[in-house]
């Protein structure tokens, strides 16, 4: 069962949206999620659109997966438009419900902010869904990489942030081990008054948290005897490296951007 | 002779003041080329002398010399460099993210350039047999594979000695029977000291030579055939004879003589053929 | 209690890509007061099986009875609680379940949960310590501040604590030295003897299983691939050799003696003593 472990929703592939560039990802997704907020017209919500769903094919990422990441969403979605639906006065009374009446103008802005909101969860879970963590690690290493100027310790925050996935299911294997032991020794974390359920999860967490210290312990060790001592003068494996596909899709999206400046309105 | 690698020479130490001695005035020595396995009960120091030789604990009182070089804190990163590990727990000491990741963990601590890296990751995986998994994540993998890659990660930096601290301790048989193969293995091809320290006398068969530790002491230092032999005194100190060495000792009683003290079941098999056939 | 199979299978994450059936349709029957040794490799499905023993799993399909409990997907007992309190289980690493301050605390725990009063627990407690071979002083002491063999000791005490009919221990001599290993074992044995517990070993020791165990029970890829009497199972180098599992290393003995001499010896739990006999009159044999 353990096998079966998926760290983050990352879906493996051999797309061109899952082989480019982590920082190309991020840094196209970082100024999408940016110009979401300058679409204001219908042909340009159509081209944020276009382009969002263009992408997600392309990743040929399977829907279902894609629809998962997007459940607990949902409700906020819906209710961002219900909220603009009942608040939102401008415009004609389309129709009215008892007391309520609600107007055109309720619509449109429900409609644009649910599709805003929609599209923002769509492009960055497909960051997460074609990204390793791991490369995203990286590629958040290397973008930070100018803070080291400042003294900002950019190596230990990505080293420290490798190491957490790398634990990720270690750890969760042993929250169940963990838990199995307890459950049966009388522990009930399912049923009964909150209180006791809240008592119930002592102890769970002593044991994991000695367990974490011991690993994190003996880890420390195997580093240093491996001869790790900070991030100066380390050479890297992991190598990132901008391709001729990097910068045919920074140029697509550079167009994608000229549209959408070009079909919004300015008034 | 060949040259001597590692010294230790009465070597002390305790955690802490107020503690009790774990190691007391321990001298030995072990020469390039050579496996020695050091073995003892829980508690009776082993681990501590692994720890001792690559700097990440030191003396109070002794020195401990390495390849010409007394450890100290000016000296630890060389030694580490000559000194590859191996510990207990196959998951706390895998750093990388994928199998490729962690062999290269210790090269790209020292710098090595990545073509360099690439390269001796292929050689090191193939040593141990891992060369399929070169991208798996850790936990897909099981508990030996896990120490060969461990294994793997050391010898990317060309050490001069492997130590095992209980590598196998917490593996199954098969996993147990992995370690063991490609350690022997890599005995044959590398020209590389060896030290296992185990709990288990089945692992000490095809060392050169066996230290055996009680109560922070070296309680002997001979053969694993020699030590064999001392059955009564090995159950006293709280480890476990081996099958042959318990029936060659049965035989005895009964009246059957064996000669030599045999360390496998061929060996019991073939003086018994012998026996058989001139009578 | 009589702990019977009937047809189990397990699957984990049903109706998912990650789907996977941990047991396939096991059969078996355990009776009340046996030692009952569980052998496979890691992933054939022997964790899967002992967390039906007390209610952790429920079957996807098939029955489970453990005395006069059934635990399958349409019918749970309703005191699932109940049920743990007489089948104690013994995990992999059980040290890593402690929690408490003190080791008495930790021993209680489990008792205080299933509603044993306090002066009970009491008394329990200190038949149980020396039991394990814990000295009385640790009862004060944090079970963090001992060695990782008596860690283990407390541990093992907080299960016995409860007093269980049904004894589950998977591998609870893993990491301990030779010394260790045998006087946990011993232990064991002398409580399966002395209270009439059923006891369920989930080993990978050959050796443990043909002393201690009256019965075997070998498992491959989920699905059940041997059973019987340790003599009758551990002869069949074959077999098992053919699912990677060795035999015990006096079988592996007697076996290359046969090839050597051509002289069958029987392997019925002999001593090495008993073996040494028998093989001084193979080979001495020819004098007379």
């Amino acid at each position: 069962m353990n096998n079966s472990l998926i760290i983050g929703q990352y879906v493996p592939g051999t797309s061109i949206v899952h082989k480019l560039d982590p920082r190309t990802k991020i840094t196209i997704i970082f100024f999408y999620v940016f110009t979401v907020f300058f679409a204001n017209s219908l042909p340009s919500y159509g081209v944020l659109v276009v382009f969002a769903l263009a992408s997600m094919l392309t990743s040929r990422v399977p829907i279902r997966f894609i629809m998962k990441g997007l459940t607990p969403v949902w409700f906020l979605i819906i209710f961002t438009f219900i909220l603009h639906l009942f608040v939102t006065k401008e415009g004609t009374v389309i129709f009215d419900v008892w007391i309520f009446e609600f107007y055109s103008g309720g619509v449109i802005q429900g409609f644009a902010i649910s599709i805003r909101f929609f599209l923002l969860i769509l492009v960055t879970s497909l960051l997460t869904l074609t990204t390793t963590p791991i490369e995203i690690t990286d590629a958040i290493e290397d973008m930070l990489r100018p803070l080291n100027k400042v003294k900002f310790p950019v190596h230990e925050l990505a080293l420290m942030m490798s190491i957490s996935l790398r634990f990720i299911p270690t750890l969760m294997q042993e929250t169940d081990k963990i838990s199995r032991a307890q459950a049966s020794r009388g522990v009930d974390f399912r049923t009964g008054p909150i209180k006791d359920r809240i008592k119930a999860v002592v102890p769970l967490l002593v044991p994991l948290f000695v367990s974490a210290f011991k690993r994190a312990e003996e880890l420390a060790m195997a580093m240093e005897a491996r001869g790790y001592q900070g991030g100066e003068g380390r050479s890297k494996l992991r190598e990132l490296k901008i391709e001729l596909r990097d910068i045919m899709v920074y140029l697509l999206f550079a167009c994608v951007m000229a549209i959408l400046f070009l079909t919004r309105t300015y008034s | 002779m060949s040259k001597r690698l590692i010294e230790f020479r009465n070597v002390s130490f305790r955690y802490g003041e107020e503690q009790p001695w774990v190691l007391k005035n321990l001298s030995f020595e072990i020469y390039e080329d050579e496996w020695v396995a050091i073995i003892g009960h829980n508690g009776s120091g082993k681990s501590t002398i692994a720890k001792l030789v690559n700097g990440l604990l030191f003396p109070q009182q002794g020195e401990i010399i390495i390849d010409g070089q007394q450890v100290n804190e000016a000296s630890i990163w060389n030694i580490r460099k000559e000194v590859g590990m191996v510990f207990q727990n196959p998951d706390n000491q895998f750093v990388g993210a994928t199998v490729q990741d962690d062999v290269a963990f210790g090269m790209e601590n020292r710098g090595v350039p990545r073509e360099e890296m690439m390269k001796r990751i292929d050689e090191t995986l193939n040593a141990v047999g891992m060369q399929d998994y070169r991208l798996t994540e850790p936990h897909r993998l099981s508990g030996g594979q896990k120490q060969r890659v461990a294994i793997a990660s050391v010898l990317a930096i060309s050490p001069k000695v492997l130590i095992l601290d209980e590598a196998t301790a917490m593996l199954d048989p098969s996993g147990r029977q992995e370690i063991m193969e490609t350690v022997s293995k890599l005995q044959n091809n590398q020209g590389l000291s060896l030290i296992t320290i185990t709990h288990d006398l089945h692992e000490v068969v095809q060392a050169d030579r066996v230290i055996v530790m009680n109560e922070g002491e070296i309680w002997d230092e001979a053969t694993p055939r020699d030590i064999f032999s001392k059955k009564d005194e090995l159950r006293k100190i709280g480890l476990d004879v081996p099958f042959v060495a318990i029936l060659a000792d049965e035989l005895n009683q009964v009246g059957i003589t064996i000669l030599q003290e045999p360390l496998n079941h061929e060996e019991l098999l073939e003086e018994l053929w012998t026996l058989h056939s001139r009578t | 209690m009589d702990i019977t199979f009937e047809n189990v299978t397990y699957i984990y994450q049903p109706n998912s890509p990650f789907e996977h059936k941990a047991l396939d349709d096991v059969s078996f029957h355990i009776e009340s007061g046996s030692f009952v040794a569980i052998i496979g490799h890691t992933g054939s499905g022997k964790s899967t099986l002992i967390s039906h023993l007390n209610g952790l799993s429920v079957p996807t399909e098939g029955i489970v009875s453990i005395g006069d409990y059934h635990l399958s997907k349409e019918d749970k007992p309703k005191n699932m609680k109940e049920l743990r309190s007489r089948v104690g289980v013994v995990f992999q690493y059980p040290e890593h379940q402690l929690f408490e301050e003190t080791v008495e605390k930790d021993i209680a725990f489990g008792p205080a949960n299933f509603d044993v009063p306090q002066d009970e627990i009491k008394k329990r407690i200190d038949a149980i310590v020396p039991a394990v071979g814990l000295p009385t002083s640790v009862l004060e002491r944090s079970p963090f501040d001992l060695s990782g063999g008596q860690m283990r000791r407390v541990a093992i005490a907080g299960v016995l604590a409860v007093k269980p009919d049904v004894l589950v221990l998977d591998e609870p001599t893993a990491g301990l030295d030779p010394r260790g290993q045998k006087e946990i074992m011993e232990m064991f044995y002398s409580l399966h003897k002395e209270q009439g517990l059923t006891t369920v070993l989930v080993t990978h020791s050959m050796e443990d299983a043909v002393k201690y165990a009256d019965h075997v029970i070998i498992l491959n890829k989920g699905s059940k691939y041997m059973e019987g009497k340790p003599e009758e199972v551990f002869t069949q180098k074959e077999s098992l050799n053919q699912v990677h599992l060795d035999v015990p290393e006096m079988v592996r003995f007697i076996n290359s003696f046969k090839e050597r001499f051509g002289e069958e010896i029987t392997f019925e739990k002999q001593t090495i003593k008993e073996l040494a006999q028998m093989i001084k009159s193979v080979v001495k044999g020819a004098k007379v």
